[in-house]
């Protein structure tokens, strides 16, 4: 800067516009930038304070007023006590999805990125992509039409053998409208997602670290897992946050394949037991007015904390061990 | 532990492309053999043959045989797994697995070959490892840190010591100096010194002081123009190859007056 601003001369005088239009852009850009930064801030702020401000009679009212505006609110319980199961399901349904998802979008990923032939490979990961496009409202009836009647023998089969593990209790649903198709159906949408955002992360492994396990006698499985892996651990875990979010805000599929109910129990086959957040929400929003809708907004105001603390959660298990991340 | 290696009559392809034409050379045991040549001319590519990295390349392949004890690489019962367990690598640029402790890149390749090894054994072939390595006095108050912390020549003699605690009977270098320092090269260079009392070393540099300084024997690549195959020229005691070679192109190369 103080260059610049040494006395002009003749001969510098094109020099010096150039220089004061570049900086004229400098500064643009800059404050779009800044400005782009500020208005995530700025609509992230926008959207706590609106549902803190809707939600703000539903969680002053007390539990008769409540019960009195609210359809099928129990007796005698507080907005807490209203919401839990809730977040419970919610909770449940996207933590399914992920423990059935991320080993297959795993798995797929490693395929694509270091097994199958290229040719195949491309093929492979259009049809991945493809599978994103699918609308939610398909999947729903896809999963409700096609899915829940045939995995129901399947549902059957678990609760009349391994009943004894808590997941499989209770009294199986016939028709397969249980937490457990939901998992299935959340885990099938949330499975592009990962698949995509890992094989990203394990194509950009070294050659250098690939080469060292190769020289160091690795088999194709070990290179995997000595370069590989480690190499995109925090991506994977990033990815799978991704489907998380993706999962916890799931409402459509959700909403048409669950017989909902109010438990905090773990019987994921039976019918009846629970209900997430934002089909809940979807559900009973045209029936509701007043503190109903107030009511309503409270528990989207838990599933936006919900997201927020899994993602700063996934950051902080990313951030844990960067000094092993090799961004060094 | 150190073994010889006879090449004959070796084509390297990359697919239909010929890129190294006809080599035959014999490496002797426990000795330093230094291959040198002007860029493009295969040495790395043949050098990656010597323990069939050269074939990780999609349609990249080799004809001829290179023995090992009399044992042919190439055979069709041979695992190159098994070979690359046998003929150690270190490489151009120093890699150590970024994820990993100083102590767990030593063990790398010892977790691979045999999965079970009690705490007491690993910890004493860290530390043979890495004093095989000259390292373990700079680092042995940090094993449990990342290995890519170290500096650009701790990291590379951590991947000698990687290579050597596997125990192989050769080590292959590839310009193991050429992203160092002078003063890490040196140590390097020292290292290479005492190592192949124990082993085959195979080192291929673009410095022909550095082969000079610490080869037994020296064979010089060239090529024709692009396009063309390269080609071993010559190989000799690495004395007569910087003094009295008997080609002309390998005096012109070693006295600097091209490449």
């Amino acid at each position: 800067m103080s260059i610049t601003d040494s006395p002009p001369r003749a001969g510098t005088r094109a020099v010096r516009r150039r220089r004061s239009s570049d900086r004229g852009f400098n500064r643009a850009f800059r404050w779009i930038a800044v400005g782009a930064g500020v208005l995530i801030l700025v609509v992230l702020a926008a959207v706590a304070l609106f549902l803190l401000w809707q939600a703000w009679p539903a969680i002053t009212a007390g539990s008769t007023e409540l019960a009195s505006a609210v359809p099928r609110y129990p007796e005698e319980t507080s907005l807490l006590g209203y919401v839990g199961p809730l977040v419970f399901g919610t909770l449940l349904a996207a933590v399914l999805a992920l423990c059935l998802a991320v080993p297959v979008a795993i798995g797929i990923a490693l395929f694509i990125s270091h097994y199958s032939p290229r040719r195949l490979s491309q093929v492979l990961g259009y049809l991945v992509d493809l599978l994103a496009a699918i609308p939610s409202v398909v999947y729903g009836l896809w999963g409700f039409l096609v899915l829940a009647p045939v995995l129901t023998p399947l549902w059957l089969w678990l609760n009349e053998n391994l009943s004894w593990i808590p997941l499989y209790g209770g009294q199986a649903s016939t028709t397969g409208r249980a937490m457990a198709t939901v998992g299935v159906v959340l885990a099938v949408m949330i499975l592009p997602i990962i698949t995509a955002v890992s094989r990203e992360v394990f194509l950009q492994t070294p050659k250098l670290h690939e080469e060292a396990a190769l020289a160091l006698g690795a088999t194709r499985w070990e290179v995997v897992r000595t370069a590989v892996l480690p190499f995109g651990r925090s991506g994977v875990i990033s990815a799978a946050m991704l489907g998380l979010g993706r999962a916890l805000g799931e409402t459509m599929a959700v909403l048409m394949i669950i017989s909902p109910g109010f438990s905090y129990g773990l019987d994921i086959l039976a019918a009846g037991q629970h209900q997430t957040i934002a089909a809940y929400i979807a559900a009973d929003f045209p029936e509701s007015t007043g503190l109903g809708i107030n009511t309503l907004i409270a528990t989207g105001l838990a599933l936006f904390v919900i997201t927020l603390a899994v993602n700063m959660t996934a950051r902080w298990i990313v951030a844990r061990r960067k000094e092993f991340s090799g961004a060094n | 532990m150190a073994q010889r290696i006879d090449v004959k009559d070796l084509n390297i392809y990359y697919g239909d492309f010929l890129a190294v034409q006809d080599v035959a050379m014999t490496i002797e045991p426990e000795s330093v053999t230094a291959l040198i040549g002007p860029s493009g001319c295969g040495k790395s590519t043949y050098l990656r043959t010597l323990n069939r990295m050269h074939e990780v390349i999609p349609g990249a392949r080799v004809e001829g045989s290179v023995q090992l004890e009399g044992v042919d690489l190439y055979g069709s019962d041979v695992d190159p797994v098994a070979v690359r367990r046998n003929v150690g690598m270190v490489f151009q640029r120093p890699n150590p697995f970024p994820t990993m402790s100083i102590r767990d890149n030593v063990l790398a390749g010892v977790k691979l070959n045999n999965k079970r090894i009690s705490k007491a054994d690993a910890d004493d072939l860290v530390e043979s490892s890495l004093h095989g390595a000259n390292l373990w006095n700079e680092v042995k108050d940090r094993l449990e840190k990342p290995g890519s912390g170290l500096s650009g020549g701790q990291q590379q003699r951590l991947c000698i010591a990687r290579a050597i605690a596997v125990k192989p009977q050769v080590l292959l270098m590839d310009e193991p100096c050429s992203a160092l320092d002078p003063i890490s090269t040196i140590a390097i260079e020292d290292l290479i010194g005492e190592l192949k009392n124990d082993y085959t070393i195979v080192i291929v540099t673009h410095n022909m002081q550095q082969a000079a300084r610490v080869s037994d024997r020296t064979a010089f690549f060239n090529i024709a123009g692009t396009g063309k195959p390269g080609k071993l020229i010559e190989m000799d005691d690495t004395s007569t190859i910087f003094s009295s070679p008997a080609e002309k192109s390998t005096e012109d190369y070693v006295s600097g007056r091209f490449g």
